[in-house]
């Protein structure tokens, strides 16, 4: 029976060395690194949750974390409601929809580092929009949200928006074309207003693929590192850190492994907190 | 509007109903909504592309939203060869072949080694195989930043760390459950009859796979190529962390040129080698065309 299948067991070997020793086995080492008193390099004398207590005292990781839970919700919920929008509107037979699929989709091709780059100098107030606009005569326009502690987390939303919301566009077109052309019909003999049909009947037919653009979504707003390095650098200040830069600068500046270990793990538990419906609905479907 | 009966005589009459087209006026607002969506989308590009063409004198007088008077590349040459980070003046060019000796590789050894972890697990499909599988998936949702430590001190112990190779390989290893699962999806499609009948014949799994399945993979190899390209050029953090010195990716450079605190901003320099470090994967898109929205629904296919 083990000879069955012998050349790809065999094969998966080293995937499978890679996925324990890589994935799982690197959690479990950070998980320990968490537990004890570390700070250039691992000690591993066992300590407690003591890290847990220290990080949880530092304003700058509420700042982070504060930031990752704007920053995502405004970014998730930007890009599903322009991307939905925009793929709506392209699917009611639009002349050069090639067009303006090019332009939609073209930021997805675009590094953060990239994205960010080019946002930081479009929101810099004294080279970008506030420039402009003040060139033109209106001298009180002030539009500075980059140099703002309080709004300069909503210009990283901004540009992460402008790169991501395409993929959505992407998704949710693929899944209007899909609709089975009866639907439509059936909705205008009913006499149901377009509009009234998308909200109403066509998007809760593609709910599955609202559920996949968030989790993508999420992924990357809980990723999201060189966005904030590219764009504000973490400032003004601290005020536009998040978890991904916290954990970095910990690890590799500030030579405290284990406070950026704990960190790394709570990371994952929001992952796992965020994904655990998904993968409850995805195992209940696999079972049936 | 009138449905207008296909066939005359035929029994079963298909009727055609148009898209229902709204009123006028409902068509002009979705057309100025459009409009503006492509501006908001085009801008940056465009900005960042207007100002690399532009000569220091033109910054100084202009904003960056004036076009320039004449296509003057010398920013483009200034970022290229002599552009500073605040400790070199070198430019982006050692940087760009970097990023292109850590993408060619990473591109060619991740598919592979993706395409038959999903081969492999689409011939053998058990309790075992199907724990991997998932393993794989969720492995796709860690942050880095939980495996980034420990991964550091394996490099460094095997010799890796800082090497071309390493950053390599990790790009091999971040890329696996993408890859695997992309290919798993697409050999599971295939009717089983195929590599049955080819094991008839004595052909064993390495045969099927090189002479039969991948020929057959021809799309979704190039979905995969899309995929891996852009996303190891684009790459910022596991370069910045795992390449070392000597072989820093392009991304990692211009960030570095233009976020350095010393020295007199110059934002034609700046821009040129933000779109110069752009232009590969753009033009992977450009070129690609409808492979790249595949790859975007492939990618959602996978969680």
């Amino acid at each position: 029976m083990f000879k069955k299948n012998l050349a790809a067991k065999l094969t998966l070997v080293p995937s499978t060395v890679v996925i324990a020793v890589c994935f799982y086995g690197t959690i479990l080492w950070t998980l320990y690194i968490s537990l004890t008193h570390s700070t250039m390099l691992p000690n591993y004398k066992f300590y407690g949750f003591s890290q847990y207590a220290t990080l949880l005292s530092m304003p700058r990781w509420h700042t982070a974390f504060a930031n990752m839970l704007i920053f995502g919700s405004l970014f998730i919920a930007g890009s599903l409601v322009i991307g939905t929008t925009l793929a709506a509107l392209l699917d009611r037979n639009v002349k050069a929809e090639g067009l303006f699929r090019v332009f939609f989709l073209y930021p997805l091709s675009m590094s953060f580092v990239v994205t960010g780059l080019a946002w930081q100098w479009l929101l810099n107030p004294t080279t970008g929009i506030e420039a402009l606009v003040r060139s033109l005569g209106w001298q009180d326009f002030s539009f500075n949200w980059l140099a703002s502690p309080e709004k300069a987390i909503y210009a990283v939303s901004i540009a992460a928006i402008w790169q991501s919301s395409g993929l959505v566009m992407a998704i949710m077109l693929a899944g209007l074309r899909g609709i089975d052309g009866d639907i439509w019909k059936a909705a205008k003999i009913d006499g149901i207003p377009v509009w009234r049909s998308y909200i109403s009947i066509v998007l809760p037919m593609l709910r599955p693929l609202v559920l996949t653009c968030v989790i993508l979504l999420a992924t990357a707003v809980v990723k999201s590192y060189d966005l904030v390095v590219a764009m504000t650098g973490g400032g003004p200040g601290i005020s536009t850190d998040v978890p991904g830069k916290f954990v970095v600068d910990l690890l590799f500046q500030r030579a405290n492994i284990s406070t950026a270990a704990a960190a790394a793990i709570l990371m994952l538990v929001t992952v796992i907190c965020a994904l655990s419906p998904y993968v409850y609905i995805e195992l209940k479907r696999q079972k049936r | 509007m009138t449905a207008t009966p296909l066939a005359q005589s035929g029994a079963p009459v298909i009727y055609v109903v148009p898209r229902a087209k709204s009123a006028k006026p409902g068509r002009a607002i979705l057309y100025v909504i459009l409009s503006v969506a492509l501006v908001y989308y085009a801008i940056p590009l465009l900005l960042v592309i207007s100002t690399s063409l532009k000569t220091t004198d033109e910054l100084r007088t202009g904003n960056i939203f004036t076009l320039p008077q004449s296509l003057n590349f010398d920013a483009w040459s200034k970022a290229w060869m002599t552009a500073c980070t605040g400790i070199e003046c070198n430019g982006i060019h050692g940087n760009f072949w970097n990023s292109v000796e850590i993408v060619v590789p990473g591109v060619v050894f991740s598919i592979l080694f993706g395409a038959l972890t999903g081969f492999a697990l689409s011939q053998w499909q058990s309790k075992l195989s199907r724990v991997i599988l998932l393993s794989l998936m969720l492995g796709a949702f860690i942050p880095y930043q939980v495996i980034l430590y420990p991964m550091v001190r394996i490099f460094s112990s095997i010799g890796l760390y800082g090497t071309l190779p390493g950053i390599i390989l990790i790009h091999i290893i971040f890329g696996l459950p993408y890859m695997a699962l992309l290919f798993f999806n697409f050999y599971q499609g295939v009717p089983p009859e195929l590599s049955k009948a080819a094991k008839m014949d004595g052909a064993g799994f390495f045969t099927i796979f090189f002479e039969i399945m991948l020929p057959m993979s021809v799309n979704v190899l190039v979905v995969a190529i899309i995929m891996q390209a852009t996303g190891i050029w684009n790459d910022f953090l596991l370069g910045l962390i795992f390449a070392g010195r000597d072989h820093l990716p392009i991304t990692v450079q211009l960030n570095n040129i233009v976020n350095t605190t010393t020295g007199v901003k110059e934002y034609n320099v700046n821009m040129a080698a933000t779109f110069l470090t752009a232009l590969p994967p753009l033009l992977i898109y450009i070129l690609s065309g409808r492979y790249f929205a595949r790859g975007l629904a492939a990618g959602a296919v996978k969680g």
